[in-house]
């Protein structure tokens, strides 16, 4: 086990193209760390030098405290799982762990070794005789994590496995991959474009955009205070409500009259945007104390909860996810007003978070 | 006017039974939604509808006149793909208007039209670009237009939203509601994504290997799913199944706990049921009379909640919390029930038990 040190990391490939700008982490020995962010933002470029698929044009990488730089990808003791393969269909359980092993020419006695310890932590005994068609789907991914694991390195490095799995099997295989790694205590390192898979994974998350790091926190910490209006627009969904606002007897004053609690040190002289969440607001009947006159554009019942899209003639509908048990309809004249904390505050023009 | 329906449609490709008997009558006017994973035969239904797949049986009605024999052109349909299909060389202005040229409208016509639907849309700034100087979103929104632009009998849409990233398809779909009320035609959509089907849905049918699971609105189908997968595929995340027997005034797991048994259930004693408990009617937080002890499996943070992995015995149950609620794996732990919003499904036929009052 051991941590994995980026240090001012930059890519550039010949034809001119920056795949990462500048990039520094520092993840922690037996770290579950996701690296979060849109296409081309740099985190698959990242990971693969990391692992040595990919050579830097500058930077170092530690592992441990070995600087990696020069090393091939074997020697770095990393195991990069890209995706979750399908199992070999003719192959029972115990032999689709073993592969891997057979495969890097270890000693007989140590594969069987290998295989009962990661059967016996995936509970898999049961099913070691039978073949892939006999294992239910949930059953098939707990061996192929098994069989991602069974090689004990330094460190897994994860791009997307999910990707191909359908919503279901992907929900169940994440609830599995954190619970092993809890288990096993290896340092993970998860690349993802997905947002939940992101917050419901990681103990930290890396939040990348056009080759930088924008914001490395845990997923409360960039759910409750992104450090930028991107990563405020790209967690939680349906997104944060982006809100301009002026500061005027002691509040934060946005369009069509909302009024919400600044925080303290706000500079002067900017154009200021308040991050609301959709929890942070709420529906009211129209009239209702502190509320501001609104009209319900849609409302969006999604079981558990219902967001409500509204104009409170601010420009801009603002969304706001409300009880499954609230009544109102499209078109009501309802009340809006904000029931949450102090919200994220923004510079408009630097686009970072101010206070 | 604008119904649609579709009378026990069946066609096979070879082995595969892709429709087996699919019944829908979409009301003039309604946003209806057909909702099923890949393979249920969603497409295979709206390209039936649209004349573009031959039967092996059935019939399809539009405004009540049998239109199982017209061409695709005769039934006036619009349809929307996943792919946008835009006209590489033709501005937005021109792919928007190619539906009303081909049925030979004036040029007054077509720009009165055009200019209409672009503003629906947001998208009048786009109007003298080609495809390849607009984004994946701009593009669905053009191609999103050119059919709107026409006043069919009624609007398929396949998939529409599947290319966009999370954020624009939270946009799109209150768009979509939207454009929908104000131009009050009938909207057929199909989906694989339960969340765009409750948020937009008038009516949502459920579909499964090529047959109607339920047909109900979004509260109907989420709170009183007709069977066990509808329970299972409606709803993130997950509804918890737990394997059970009735005993009596209790409810017995397979895995050894115990829960006082609804009034409701109508099993006979010892029949083998599956008890379903959606993620916010349990508890990690209160305590109750109804609860399952279980062991911390995981917590996966949302934001706005934390969901809770519990193990109970060899079953995963899924808790909503707070979002700071906090646990080690391994920690013992109870999860009260809210007993009279649990649903129970037949182990057998996997159809719900009725829960009156519900």
């Amino acid at each position: 086990m051991a941590g994995i040190e980026v240090t001012n990391l930059h890519k550039r490939y010949p034809d001119g193209t920056v795949a990462v700008e500048q990039v520094d982490l520092s993840i922690k020995e037996g770290e579950l760390f996701v690296m979060l962010g849109p296409s081309g933002c740099g985190k698959t470029t990242t990971l693969r030098a990391m692992a040595g698929l990919e050579r830097q044009t500058s930077g170092d990488i530690r592992i441990g405290t070995t600087l990696v730089n020069d090393l091939p990808p074997a020697e770095r003791d990393i195991a990069m799982v890209f995706q979750f393969y399908a199992l070999y269909p003719h192959l029972r359980t115990r032999d689709n762990l073993a592969f891997p092993l057979r495969a890097e020419g270890l000693p007989e006695k140590e594969v069987r070794e290998r295989v009962a310890e990661a059967s016996r932590m995936m509970q898999l005994d049961a099913l070691l005789d039978r073949r892939p068609h006999r294992l239910s789907g949930g059953e098939q991914q707990r061996v192929a994590l098994a069989r991602a694991l069974v090689r004990r390195p330094q460190a897994f490095l994860m791009d997307e496995p999910l990707t191909n799995l359908d919503a279901e099997l992907r929900a169940d295989t994440r609830t599995e991959i954190k619970h092993l790694q809890a288990q096993l205590g290896t340092t993970m390192v998860y690349v993802t474009h997905d947002q939940v898979e992101a917050m419901s994974l990681g103990h930290r998350i890396a939040i990348l955009n056009k080759g930088r790091v924008e914001q490395v926190g845990t997923p409360l910490e960039v759910y409750d205070r992104p450090a930028s209006l991107f990563c405020a627009s790209f967690i939680g969904s349906p997104p944060m409500n982006l809100i301009e606002v002026e500061v005027s007897e002691g509040a934060l004053r946005g369009p069509g009259g909302l009024v919400l609690p600044p925080p303290p040190g706000l500079p002067r002289d900017r154009t200021l945007v308040a991050g609301v969440r959709p929890e942070a607001l709420e529906v009211t009947n129209a009239g209702t104390e502190g509320s501001v006159a609104a009209r319900v554009v849609s409302a969006e019942a999604l079981g558990d909860e219902i967001i409500y899209v509204l104009d409170h003639g601010g420009g801009r509908d603002l969304r706001v996810r409300m009880p499954p048990t609230a009544r109102f309809a499209t078109d009501d004249s309802v009340g809006l007003r904000h029931a949450g904390g102090t919200p994220p505050v923004y510079d408009l023009s630097t686009e970072e978070l101010v206070a | 006017m604008g119904t649609v329906a579709a009378h026990g449609l069946r066609k096979s490709f070879g082995e595969v039974q892709a429709l087996d008997g699919v019944t829908l009558d979409v009301p003039d006017g309604s946003f209806y939604v057909v909702l099923g994973p890949s393979g249920a035969g969603k497409t295979t239904t709206l390209r039936a509808i649209a004349g573009l797949e031959q039967l092996d049986e059935g019939s399809v009605h539009l405004d009540g006149r049998d239109a199982t024999a017209d061409t695709p052109a005769a039934r006036d349909l619009a349809m929307v793909f996943q792919s946008y299909a835009l006209y590489p060389r033709k501005t937005a202005y021109e792919n928007i208007a190619s539906p009303l040229r081909a049925r030979r409208a004036s040029s007054t016509e077509i720009s009165e039209a055009v200019t209409k639907v672009s503003g629906l849309l947001h998208i009048e700034r786009l109007l003298q670009r080609r495809p390849a100087q607009m984004s994946g979103g701009e593009m669905q929104r053009v191609a999103l237009a050119r059919a709107l632009v026409r006043r069919p009998r009624a609007f398929l849409m396949d998939e529409p939203l599947t290319n966009l990233d999370l954020k624009l398809r939270v946009e799109m779909r209150t768009e979509l509601t939207r454009i929908h009320r104000s131009l009050g035609g009938t909207f057929v959509y199909v989906t694989n994504d339960q969340v765009e089907a409750l948020s937009m849905a008038d009516r949502v049918a459920v579909l499964r290997e090529g047959k109607v699971q339920q047909v109900g609105t979004p509260t109907e189908v989420y709170e009183r799913p007709a069977n066990q997968w509808v329970a299972g595929f409606v709803g993130s995340p997950r509804i918890s199944l737990l394997a059970c027997r009735a005993e009596g005034d209790r409810l017995v797991g397979e895995q050894g706990w115990t829960l006082p048994r609804p009034r409701w259930t109508t099993a006979r004693d010892g029949h083998p049921l599956m008890l379903g408990l959606r993620a916010e009617d349990l508890s990690v937080e209160t305590r109750s009379e109804a609860s399952l002890p279980g062991e911390l499996y995981g917590l996966e943070p949302l934001g706005d909640r934390t969901v809770v992995d519990v193990k109970v015995g060899e079953e995963m149950v899924k808790v909503k919390a707070r979002p700071a609620v906090s646990g080690t794996p391994g920690e013992r732990l109870s999860v009260a029930v809210d007993l009279d919003r649990a649903h129970l499904f037949d182990a057998e036929t996997g159809l719900a038990l009725s829960a009156p009052g519900r």
